[in-house]
């Protein structure tokens, strides 16, 4: 039985081309009220145990370059815009 | 939040009752040298904040100061029904003429403090009430207008009380009233109020119990006048392993807020439950329909998954239960997703399907068409504020004893 299941309602994904942007991963753990993402010395990473406390506030989404950071809803199979 | 004896005494005495000259101790020295100063015989009485203390020998005569000691001796050392004592009390035994009660409980439903008053005291007041209702008077007091002695006398005097004895027993219940409402106490009462054979009246015993809430706006009376320290919290029983475990998941997350309590619960139906006195009401419709609680709770404050998640797993871990119900009034804003994340999750976490073991979800309010995406993702049943709370948990009550929702 497993102790904890991560990104059972939620997933997110960052585009390769943001991963290692220092300033974006600074960025993103800034203005994540959930702190899914965790600036790993200036690379982008994501705390899958916390990927399920997101509460769709789209802060990321417009913290980066359009296109680069994905929240997908898996309960309904959409993504956030 | 209870008090001992010794305390009791001291509230009663702090309002202006007449109280006899005791001592509380914490030996057996102690107590010797109060009796001493009594100068007479006296009574030890244990200090535990459980009854049965007479039956159990916590009570005990003594004739002089060395007789007083070896009963303390003994007392401290006796456990009274899981309890062992703080101290001892040390009281003169007073020459009694007549045993009175006087009481002020909180009436809930009248919403105000109920004076009651009997010249029959020394024994149970429910037991008088019941046998003996004509030595019993009552009578409500304002909760914002000044209380006065008048109030009091009509409730002494519904008892036949007359004279003299009227006129000391009214200002002590008075006294109690004012007491009981500026302490924000819930039960204040003297059992025995006693009329010595001077014709003094004195509180001989005083049992007294405040609003838990409270306890942060009576900071005067609890730190400086009896010296409570803040973690002094007298709880009536030691927590179980579920309320220990859903304070923990409570204190390590500061998103939201999650209780939970099953002391005296033994039922098959979990509850996940809350917001604006949503907890007491639902509580009260799944027992009222033949349900069988296995837990209280309160969820709210928008609480993490993560949180609800803990709540919801500590409830089903319990044993016997077989579903939940996830349930609040439409007051909360507690985001209907999150909840339905958390109790989903929990579910998954122990291997139950979650649409099996979740009787009804019936939380209304913010991202609630979120909510329902993700319950009806897990076949878990759900409805919205057009159902009642009570016939939501009907449903789950219906569920969960096999019949038809």
């Amino acid at each position: 039985m497993p102790e904890q299941l991560n990104k059972v309602f939620i997933d997110v994904e960052v585009e390769d081309s943001i991963r290692n942007d220092a300033a974006i991963a600074a960025k993103l753990e800034e203005v994540c009220p959930v702190d899914i993402y965790k600036d790993a010395g200036g690379a982008v990473e994501i705390v899958d145990s916390n990927v399920d406390e997101c509460v769709l506030c789209r802060l990321c989404i417009e913290a980066s370059p359009p296109g680069t950071v994905h929240v997908k809803k898996l309960y309904d199979g959409t993504e956030l815009q | 939040m209870r008090f001992y004896e010794y305390e009791a005494r001291k509230i009663v005495e702090l309002a202006g009752v007449p109280v006899t000259k005791y001592g509380f101790c914490t030996s057996a020295e102690e107590a010797r040298k109060v009796a001493e100063e009594i100068g007479g015989p006296v009574v030890i009485k244990s200090q535990v904040l459980t009854g049965g203390r007479m039956k159990a020998g916590g009570v005990k005569f003594a004739d002089t100061p060395e007789e007083a000691a070896q009963h303390a001796e003994e007392i401290l050392k006796l456990e009274i029904n899981g309890h062992m004592p703080r101290g001892v009390l040390v009281d003169p035994k007073a020459e009694v003429k007549q045993e009175y009660y006087a009481g002020v409980v909180w009436d809930g439903t009248a919403k105000k403090p109920l004076m009651l008053f009997s010249d029959m005291g020394g024994i149970d007041i429910e037991e008088v009430a019941e046998k003996h209702p004509e030595h019993v008077g009552k009578g409500h007091v304002s909760n914002l207008l000044p209380v006065s002695d008048f109030e009091a006398k009509q409730v002494v005097a519904a008892t036949g009380v007359t004279g003299s004895q009227l006129n000391r027993a009214t200002p002590v219940l008075a006294r109690l009233a004012r007491l009981f409402r500026e302490n924000d106490m819930t039960l204040a009462e003297i059992n025995p109020l006693a009329e010595l054979t001077d014709g003094s009246f004195v509180a001989l015993d005083a049992h007294m119990e405040m609003e838990a809430e409270a306890v942060g706006r009576q900071k005067k009376l609890l730190r400086k006048e009896l010296g409570i320290a803040e973690d002094d919290t007298r709880e009536t029983y030691e927590p179980s392993d579920f309320e220990k475990n859903v304070g923990a998941i409570d204190a390590a997350d500061h998103r939201g807020v999650i209780q939970g309590k099953d002391h005296g619960f033994t039922g098959n139906l979990g509850l996940v439950i809350g917001a604006g006195g949503g907890s007491l009401t639902l509580t009260d419709a799944v027992r009222n329909q033949g349900g069988q609680p296995a837990n209280y709770s309160e969820i709210g404050g928008n609480p993490s998954v993560a949180k609800a998640c803990g709540l919801a797993k500590e409830v089903l871990e319990k044993d016997g239960v077989e579903k939940i119900a996830v349930m609040m009034s439409i007051v909360s804003n507690t985001r209907v997703d999150i909840v339905a994340r958390g109790v989903i999750k929990a579910c998954l976490e122990l291997g139950k399907d979650p649409g099996e073991t979740i009787a009804i979800f019936r939380i209304p309010g913010a991202w609630e068409d979120e909510g329902f995406k993700i319950l009806e993702k897990y076949g878990v049943e759900y409805c919205d504020r057009s159902v009642s709370m009570w016939e939501a948990a009907g449903r789950a009550v219906s569920k969960i004893q096999g019949a038809p929702a």
